[in-house]
């Protein structure tokens, strides 16, 4: 989940690193009176979980109280990327003297959390990493053993730091690296870190996102920052797709479904079941030169009635054509349930299963039961001794008018 | 609506006993069949929520209740 900037400040501050004596406000003149306590010129700032705050004006200055409640006025009535402000932070405008960039991120492939620093903050860092990638440092840390002050210190290093800023810089990466590993964090971004002209550090902007499942580990934090346990921040509003499924989730408490489609256009509609299987068969299809219309999950022992109503959402959605049905290896979800849903899925809509269900891969619980209704209707489909990544390709396969150089094409490399 | 894959035969005897109606109705995780004033009512909408469990048979005296798999040639659950 994401926090929002002032929240994610919070954080920081409460991590014992310096910040600015901002304030949120959510209506302009609580911004003026912001401004008033501040009494120099002032920054406000859009509060939206999405990012161009900058480009889309949602970041102004003001000299005065006044114009920084005019300003606050116009941002709060501002929508960015989809998204309409939750208030706006007032912030003093700070006299730098140079801008750093620190953050601790998640590396799922070093499986590790990854210390990132450079001396060249207030920009992407990605265009820092390319452009001049001499001025990044980094380094990876566990997450069992204890943090040392000396990690921080190495990578900041690395970034061409030295001497007195050296001195300074590294308790403050090394407590983002507490703060990331305290609170179950993904990313824990500061930037920019800047130096301000009497030498001292303080966190101008932080960005921290935390792992959706340690909600519950991090309840008394959330609390703390008044953040409801229903207050989920989904980065994207939802689709018309994903309010459906997540409708017909919530309609019945048996087994769970879950689907996705923000970003995805194709004629291929997906009902995965098992954890990560969705995402290697979502990848598996696109690897086919196939075009998925979404990312779904399910599981847990749906009812036909779930199972069912997932199966509709994907099939209603523009450009479907077909429905992939495929069960990783590892799913005890009934299949004669899930493959009752589908199927009533096709007839509800008056779709003939046979030609609209592409492939039903069967890994799962009470599979003979499952051969026997696919069969019955002429479906497609194949058993645990035939990989993902093979059903895939059939899937892809079945749009092929003619099967046998369907078949040819889908084999080539 | 009637189920597309799974039905549901009660006996007229079973079918107008009100004490085994009670019964049944507790039995079914999915709801398929309620206790209505004359006996036993099943409900159809819920038919294709059947997950063979085979209780409802269990519950009632032998042929009373039979559960068929449609799409199996109507094939009926065993005891
Ligand atoms: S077999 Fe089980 S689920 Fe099916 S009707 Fe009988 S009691 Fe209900």
């Amino acid at each position: 989940m994401r926090f929002y900037e002032y929240e994610s400040r919070r954080l920081v501050e409460a991590a014992g690193i310096p910040v600015t004596d901002y304030g949120f406000a959510q209506t302009a003149e609580e911004a003026r009176k912001i401004a008033q306590e501040i009494g120099g010129p002032t920054v406000i700032k859009s509060q939206v979980l999405s990012g161009g705050r900058m480009k889309a004006g949602g970041v102004q200055f003001a000299d005065t109280p006044d114009e920084a409640a005019r300003h606050a006025e116009a941002i709060l009535q501002l929508e960015i990327g989809g998204h309409m402000p939750r208030g706006v932070l007032v912030d003093p405008k700070a006299q730098v003297k140079q801008e750093y960039y620190a953050s601790v991120v998640w590396d799922g492939t070093a499986k590790k959390p990854l210390l990132l620093f450079s001396d060249m903050g207030g920009v992407d860092i990605e265009e820092v990493a390319e452009h001049h990638p001499e001025h990044v440092g980094r380094g990876h840390f566990s997450n069992l053993l204890p943090f040392s002050d000396f990690q921080a210190k190495q990578v900041i290093a690395a970034a061409g730091v030295t001497g007195r800023e050296l001195t300074r810089l590294t308790p403050i990466l090394a407590r983002l690296a507490g703060l990331f590993q305290d609170r179950d964090m993904t990313l824990a971004e500061i930037n920019p870190l800047a130096q301000l002209e009497d030498g001292s550090f303080v966190a101008l902007d932080a960005h921290m996102e935390m792992e959706d499942e340690a909600r519950p580990r991090q309840k008394a934090v959330l609390a703390e920052l008044g953040i409801a346990d229903d207050d989920v921040r989904e980065v994207h509003e939802p689709s018309p797709f994903e309010t459906k499924v997540g409708a017909v989730d919530a309609a019945d408490h048996r087994g769970v479904i879950q689907g996705k489609d923000t970003g995805f256009h194709g004629n291929l509609g997906l009902v995965i079941g098992a954890g990560g299987g969705s995402l290697t068969l979502t990848d598996a299809v696109r690897s086919h030169g196939g075009d998925p219309a979404n990312y779904s999950e399910i599981g847990g022992n749906p009812s036909v009635a779930k199972a069912c109503g997932l199966a509709k959402a994907v099939l209603e959605k523009d450009g479907v054509e077909k429905l992939a049905v495929m069960m990783s290896i590892v799913s005890n979800t009934r299949v004669d349930i899930v493959a009752r849903g589908v199927i009533k899925a096709c007839l509800e809509l008056g779709k003939e299963p046979s030609e609209t269900i592409a492939i039903f891969r069967i890994p799962g619980a009470w599979e003979e039961e499952g051969f026997k209704i696919l069969e019955r209707y002429g479906i497609d489909y194949c058993d645990r001794s035939i990989s993902m990544h093979e059903a895939a390709r059939r899937a892809v396969a079945s749009f092929q008018e003619d099967p046998a150089e369907a078949e040819a094409e889908a084999a080539r490399p | 609506m009637a189920g597309i894959f799974i039905d549901v035969e009660v006996s007229d005897d079973v079918r107008g006993d009100c004490e085994l109606a009670k019964k049944l109705q507790e039995a079914c995780p999915v709801d398929i069949y309620a206790a209505a004033q004359e006996g036993v009512e099943v409900v159809e909408q819920n038919l294709d929520e059947c997950i063979l469990c085979g209780l409802c048979v269990e519950t009632a005296p032998p042929g009373g209740v039979r559960v068929l798999k449609l799409y199996d040639g109507g094939a009926a659950l065993e005891r």
